[in-house]
């Protein structure tokens, strides 16, 4: 029988009694530090929003759709950087995901031991190379190459080139070189933050499908990937986020011309490059209003994808936990 | 489908000399399992000591003994469930009804559909409904068959005793059932291949004594078409639900028998202080 003395009788007399204080300070500590965080994307809307309000009010909602950009005559519109943009986007994500998802699956699923670090490390040291570095290489390695090779191919009649998509005299620089560069940049995280969702996923669901004799890629499929969807999405969300925003790398390579053309093989101009090549040389109020237009679109654009993606993911994961039987 | 059996086990001609093991029991029928010298080694660690038995074909065999004494280890061997973990090895044979399941050319998914496994914490896949976690190896079998797949889908919960609590949400999510019939659920989706053996790793140990007495009667019903084999860390499960007991200890089979024989007289004095509770 235990003492029952010992179990009524407050903390002994050498203990400091529990404190509440450090409790509420830590609580107080990292509301604060919550807080700091929206007001800065807030203090960041307002910022551009003041910065841009003259070529607000002289444009209007017209700069949104206008294709003219023409510093000389004072005419700004955002539509071909917008278009470069998502085009861009879109093209790197394309090429990225399934490349990083095989890789996360291959260093989670099948890749020996002793082959995983040594892989990992690899596709952190290519988040490591600055961007410029990768877009001279992109200059001076990549865009040749794709000129001489994919884009060849692809334009040819017999291949592709009766797409619009794929069509006219190519340069190299372009939309899809672009887009090529952007899926560079974001395959280490998408790689990365897949990597860990899967290696998340418990071993008592891949032991599930194991057990029912399920060979090793059935076991992928039906215990883990299904497992990681979620978060595999939310890794792809985040890796469009840097895609969208990626600025160096892709004004290298991209072709710098505020034009919309149906084909990816013609250059370009995303939102990030325009502002970050034009704004020394913005010497008009107007000028520099519009590129500071051109940063607040950039930034709604971002929190809008951003926005889509929560939405798809909620019907997305509600749909999935309910699939039908029949 | 029929789960595929292969035909010619290719049998490894040393072993043929050897005499055969010393059965312990001789029951009328073939044993289901017979497990020969069979040691097993994680890293440089040995977990199982050179283990030779037979376990009978539809029976209930309980495996006993302390924690870390192996039960898992030779569990997962008889399905070849420890090759999941890298390091593991493995000497000596474990035969299914003659079959050399340990052998280089036996694939090891032909194996696991053979001998179903149910675990300590029910596992059934998130994103799936509860009806397709059922029919999940049926899919896997390459049964395309609505028909079929509904009325295998049907048999199975109803022998997993979950059919008149689900049969109106088979829709539902599979996790959206509680504890118990998440593991009734796991054992509804191991028996709906139809395997010749059940493999259950403290299948009750998470579950309160309504679900544990459920899922006991269970395998009472089971037993009539399945070779059973049960880990529990519960004598009086033991007692109540198994025909035979093994009693490990450190990585040795120490001693195997009737179970009424192990709990009421049984031969080695390690058993009885385990049985008894006098274990340090
Ligand atoms: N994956 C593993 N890697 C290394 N050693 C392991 C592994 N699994 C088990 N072991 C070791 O093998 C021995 C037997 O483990 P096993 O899991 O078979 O015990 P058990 O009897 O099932 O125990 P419990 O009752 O706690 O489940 C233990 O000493 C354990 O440390
Ligand atoms: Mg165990």
């Amino acid at each position: 029988m235990p003492d029952a003395s010992a179990i009524s009788k407050p903390v002994a007399g050498y203990m400091a009694p529990p404190s509440r204080t450090a409790d509420k300070a830590f609580e107080w500590l990292t509301l604060f530090m919550a807080l700091t965080v929206v007001l800065l994307i807030v203090l960041v809307g307002w910022q551009l929003a003041a910065g841009s309000s003259g070529a607000i009010r002289k444009f209007g909602f017209g700069f949104l759709f206008s294709t003219q950009w023409d510093p000389v005559n004072e005419e700004y519109g955002a539509l071909p950087f917008i278009y470069g943009t998502l085009v861009s986007s879109f093209l790197g994500l394309l090429i990225a995901v399934p490349l990083s998802i095989a890789t996360a699956i291959y260093l989670t699923e099948l890749a020996p031991r002793w082959l995983r670090q040594p892989i990992i490390s690899l596709v952190e040291m290519l988040a490591a190379i600055p961007s410029v570095i990768l877009g001279l290489w992109g200059i001076f390695v990549m865009v040749p190459w794709l000129q001489k090779y994919p884009f060849a191919w692809l334009k040819n009649p017999h291949h592709l080139g009766w797409l619009p998509l794929f069509r006219g005299p190519t340069y190299g620089v372009s939309l899809l070189a672009g887009g090529t560069i952007v899926a560079v940049m974001i395959l280490p995280i998408i790689t990365s933050l897949s990597r860990e969702i899967l290696v998340s996923v418990p071993n008592l669901q891949r032991e599930a499908a194991y057990a029912l004799g399920a060979t090793r890629w059935e076991v992928t499929r039906i215990a883990v990937l299904s497992y990681a969807q979620r978060g595999l999405f939310g890794a792809i969300i985040l890796g469009l986020g840097r895609a969208l925003g990626e600025t160096m790398a892709v004004t290298m390579v991209i072709g710098n011309r505020p034009v919309i053309s149906a084909s990816l093989l013609k250059p370009g101009y995303t939102l990030a490059s325009v502002i970050a090549n034009e704004f020394a040389e913005a010497t008009t109020d107007t000028y520099l209003q519009a590129l500071f237009e051109i940063g607040l679109v950039l930034f709604a654009l971002t929190i809008v994808v951003n926005l889509i993606a929560q939405l798809l993911l909620m019907r997305f994961s509600g749909e999935s936990l309910g699939r039908s039987v029949q | 489908m029929e789960v595929t059996m292969i035909d010619n086990p290719v049998q490894n001609p040393q072993r043929e000399q050897r005499a055969p093991a010393p059965a312990a029991i001789q029951p009328e029928e073939p044993p289901a399992f017979q497990v020969e010298n069979l040691s097993v080694w994680y890293g440089k660690k040995q977990a199982l000591f050179d283990v030779t038995t037979n376990i009978p074909s539809k029976t209930i065999t309980a495996i006993i003994g302390p924690s870390g004494c192996g039960k898992s280890t030779f569990l997962r061997c008889l399905n070849r469930m420890h090759e999941l973990v890298p390091s593991s090895r493995t000497e000596g044979s474990v035969r299914l009804f003659g079959q050399d399941l340990h052998a280089r050319d036996t694939d090891a998914s032909i194996v696991r559909r053979r001998v179903g496994m149910v675990f300590q914490k029910s596992n059934p896949f998130p994103t799936m409904s509860i009806g397709e976690n059922v029919i999940v190896g049926l899919r896997l079998n390459g049964v395309r068959n609505r028909a079929i797949l509904n009325e295998r889908m049907e048999k199975a919960l109803r022998m997993a005793a979950l059919w008149d609590e689900v049969k109106n949400d088979l829709n539902r999510p599979g996790m959206s059932l509680s504890g118990g019939q998440q593991q009734r659920l796991c054992i509804a989706r191991a028996v709906a291949v139809e395997p010749e053996v059940l493999l259950m790793d403290e299948p009750a140990s998470a579950l309160d004594p309504i679900a544990t007495m459920k899922i006991e009667e269970l395998t009472q019903q089971l037993k009539a078409n399945y070779t059973i084999v049960i880990v529990t860390h519960n004598m009086q499960q033991a007692s109540r639900v198994s025909d035979k007991t093994m009693f490990f200890y450190m990585g040795k089979l120490i001693e195997y028998g009737e179970t009424k024989q192990m709990f009421f007289q049984p031969a080695e004095k390690k058993t009885e202080d385990y049985i008894t509770g006098r274990f340090g």
